[in-house]
């Protein structure tokens, strides 16, 4: 560990403007540097990794990444592309090139019927730099059309966590709740099952990861509480 | 998401869901979302209260000052209703003038309260033709997260309910202020109760995703005996005279729930 | 307008320094401040500094509109004070007044410096602040909640902007004005600082003081800064503490 000095507890909660260290260290997320002393930029919890000092944010909106998988809606068709809201601060671009496969041609290639406004769509961010729109594929397999399920939206910041280390937190959930999850980078996470009330108990597992995201022993108490749940409700076949 | 255009499989859901008699809350077709009211929450007006109707919070201040009565009734006092949809209740607000919305809401509301003549406005004369207490409800949505007619009414009535007026007398035309207040006399509780049409069911107090879904709204407002004082059709859909009638049966029955929030008996 | 209306009193301060609400002259009116309390925008902040009550919430960054707003290396910050008609003695219109407008501009100026507007360009970010009840130092404490509100939006942000006024009442030098004190006093000097950065960005004054006086109010005011700042830290951190206290045995 550096000798330089740091003015925090590793996990502590900080908020923007907090110094969290002075010297030769390197601003890592959410942190920026100035005059040789670090600061936060956003409400999170600090963590000090050798030369780095970080925050991770409590609370932070998506800022589109190339390789994220992402879930957003469709909110406009045009001549030859999709505008997809994919919850950042700037709408992303889905071009017909890319649903067709080949030139989109205007008299034989009707958009609406492929994605039309309200759609949900999966798709890879496969462009970004801040003068242009991100641009998506859905040329992957398990890209494409949302044809069922529930989405619930929580802050990126709390994806991982959701997932788990090496994906422990999904696992489960997938287990436990006998749901198909999708889940988006952007902080979009799709729920799908036969039965809603499955849907249902893995939307209150994901609600209460994001309420409870900085702390510990976190897995087990979402076991716990899904298992309990399970256990109060006789379990119903599928009502249509 | 940012936009506020509705998922096409959540629109789905809501429609399949209600035509079950389910909504995607939990609720039943005639449920309220829960409701938290305070009266007495801005000390500089005259009355106020905030309802908060699920997410939906609306608060509402009430003003009395003096001016001049109408020419054509120059004996009474004056009452007016003003609704703001402040930017920060929902992405869809602007800031500006109002707009066809906020004078829609103002106007329901205010119906609701003239017609069932909540307020005397005979004893709010001080010298006719010349004098006259005048009224301002003042609607504040600070969270829309729909049914704010329902909310908003509910708030009004209220804050009218805890409006303090000095004590005074009137001699030779003139105010002449007496120690201690009087409440503002309020004869009536008029109670909003909207219903949102979803693919012919009718659903009672619309949240926001269910209003997005709706092809029509209908708010039946009604007094404290059961009358009803003041009704308004909204949304470009359209109702059968089946239909209206329910709706009408429906609203009467939850007014007398709700107003059991407001008055004892 | 027929209740207690405000009737300049005879005396502001005692002798002995006690004002009319009971405090001393340094001393700031009891505080109250929520954060998140708003379910559509994206951040939002309530606060309660003694009866004054105020609402602030953060919309973005979205992309600009009108789009010949949109500035193409970086975000634009937009804030609009706002008062309730019920919020002060007689009834305010909705309309925005000239102070409204004046207040706007100076506390959009205010939290400017502290956001990292350039790394959202052709965005917007808009934040709005109603005023529900009105008793003086409206314009330090929007700041003081609108600062929370951009944070709470997880906006970056150099620092919070943490906000006070002072001034001098029948010749005594006071922190934290009420209306009546205001009205009735020589002189209010609203201030907002950052405290990190050791930075004043919103400065006013109206009234008449000596340099010497001037220099006082600005160091009582950023006095009082400081103490303001400490319970937005607090206010912030308020929701992750509990639920942590909670889960943690």
């Amino acid at each position: 560990m550096s000798d330089l000095p740091t003015f925090y507890e590793r996990k502590e909660i900080v908020t923007p403007g907090d110094l969290l260290a002075e010297g030769d260290y390197l601003a890592g997320d959410n942190t920026y540097k100035e005059d040789g002393k670090i600061y936060a930029t956003r409400v999170g919890l600090v963590e000090y990794e050798d030369r780095r000092v970080l925050v991770v944010a409590l609370k932070a909106f998506y800022v589109p990444s190339v390789g994220d998988m992402v879930i957003g809606k469709v909110i406009e068709v045009g001549l030859g592309s999709w505008l997809i809201d994919i919850r950042a601060p700037y709408p992303a671009l889905l071009r017909a090139s890319d649903a067709f496969s080949r030139p989109f041609k205007p008299q034989r290639d009707d958009m609406p019927s492929i994605f039309d406004v309200g759609d949900l769509v999966i798709a890879k961010i496969i462009a970004y730099d801040r003068t242009r729109a991100p641009l998506l594929t859905i040329r992957e397999p398990d890209l494409g059309k949302v044809e069922r399920g529930q989405i619930y939206e929580i802050t990126p910041t709390k994806i991982p966590r959701v997932i788990g280390r090496k994906g422990s937190m999904i696992t489960m959930l997938k287990q436990e709740t006998n749901c198909q999850i999708t889940i988006g980078q952007n902080g979009v996470i799709l729920v799908s099952s036969r039965s809603p009330k499955d849907e249902q108990l893995a939307v209150m597992a994901i609600r209460k990861i994001e309420e409870e995201a900085h702390t510990s022993g976190l897995t087990d108490r979402v076991t716990q509480m899904i298992r309990s749940e399970k256990g109060d409700v006789k379990h119903v076949p599928e009502e249509t | 998401m940012k936009s506020q255009i509705m998922i096409r499989v959540k629109r789905k859901r809501i429609a399949q869901l209600v035509s079950l008699g389910k909504r995607l809350d939990g609720r039943g077709p005639t449920d309220y979302r829960e409701i938290q009211l305070e009266m007495g929450v801005v000390g500089r007006a005259e009355g106020s209260a905030r309802v908060r109707l699920g997410k939906t919070e609306v608060m509402v201040g009430t003003k009395i000052e003096l001016g001049e009565p109408f020419s054509d009734v120059p004996d009474q006092g004056v009452l007016t209703v003003n609704a703001e949809l402040v930017p920060l209740a929902s992405p869809t607000f602007e800031p500006g003038p109002p707009n066809e919305h906020s004078i829609e809401l103002a106007r329901v509301v205010d119906r609701g309260i003239r017609e069932s003549k909540t307020i005397a406005l005979e004893e709010l004369c001080v010298e006719p033709g010349k004098k006259v207490f005048i009224v301002f409800i003042d609607v504040y949505v600070l969270n829309h997260d729909g049914n704010l007619i329902d909310a908003s009414t509910l708030a009004a009535l209220a804050a009218l309910l805890n409006t303090k007026m000095s004590n005074y007398e009137v001699k030779e035309g003139e105010i002449e202020l007496k120690p201690g207040y009087i409440l503002l006399p309020v004869k009536n509780y008029p109670i909003a109760v909207t219903l949102a049409k979803i693919n012919d069911n009718l659903i009672v107090d619309p949240w926001l995703e269910e209003e997005q879904v709706m092809d029509a709204r209908i708010t039946i407002t009604t007094e404290k005996d059961g009358k009803i004082c003041a009704v308004q059709k909204g949304g470009s859909g359209c109702f059968t005279t089946q239909q209206v009638l329910e709706a009408a049966k429906i609203a009467k029955e939850k007014a007398e729930e709700l107003r059991k929030l407001l008055v004892k008996g | 307008m027929l209740n207690m209306s405000q009737k300049k009193p005879e005396k502001m301060i005692e002798d002995n320094g006690v004002r009319l609400d009971g405090r001393g002259p340094k001393d700031l009116r009891p505080i109250k401040i929520e954060v998140d309390v708003l379910s559509n925008a994206d951040g939002s902040a309530y606060i309660e500094q003694g009866k004054n009550k105020i609402l602030a919430a953060v919309y973005g960054p979205n992309e600009a509109h009108p789009k010949h707003l949109a500035i193409p290396d970086r975000a634009l910050l937009r804030c609009r004070y706002h008062m309730a008609p019920f919020s002060v003695e007689e009834r305010k219109s909705p309309a925005p007044s000239r102070r409204e407008v004046e207040l706007s501009k100076v506390i959009t100026e205010a939290l400017e410096p502290a956001v990292f507007v350039e790394y959202y360009p052709r965005t917007s970010i808009d934040t709005f602040i109603e005023v529900l009840q009105a008793d003086g130092g409206t314009r330090c404490a929007a700041i003081t909640v609108a600062s929370l509100a951009l944070a709470d939006a997880g906006i970056p942000m150099r620092g919070l902007v943490a906000a006070c006024a002072a001034g001098k009442v029948e010749g005594r030098l006071v922190l934290d004005l009420t209306d009546i004190e205001d009205k009735g006093g020589e002189a209010d000097l609203p201030l907002a600082w950052m405290p990190n950065l050791n930075a004043i960005t919103l400065l006013q004054m109206d009234g008449s003081l000596t340099t010497d006086e001037f220099e006082q109010v600005v160091n009582m005011a950023v006095e009082g800064c400081k103490q303001v700042y400490g319970l937005q830290k607090e206010a912030l951190k308020a929701k992750y503490v509990a639920v942590k206290g909670e889960v943690e045995e």
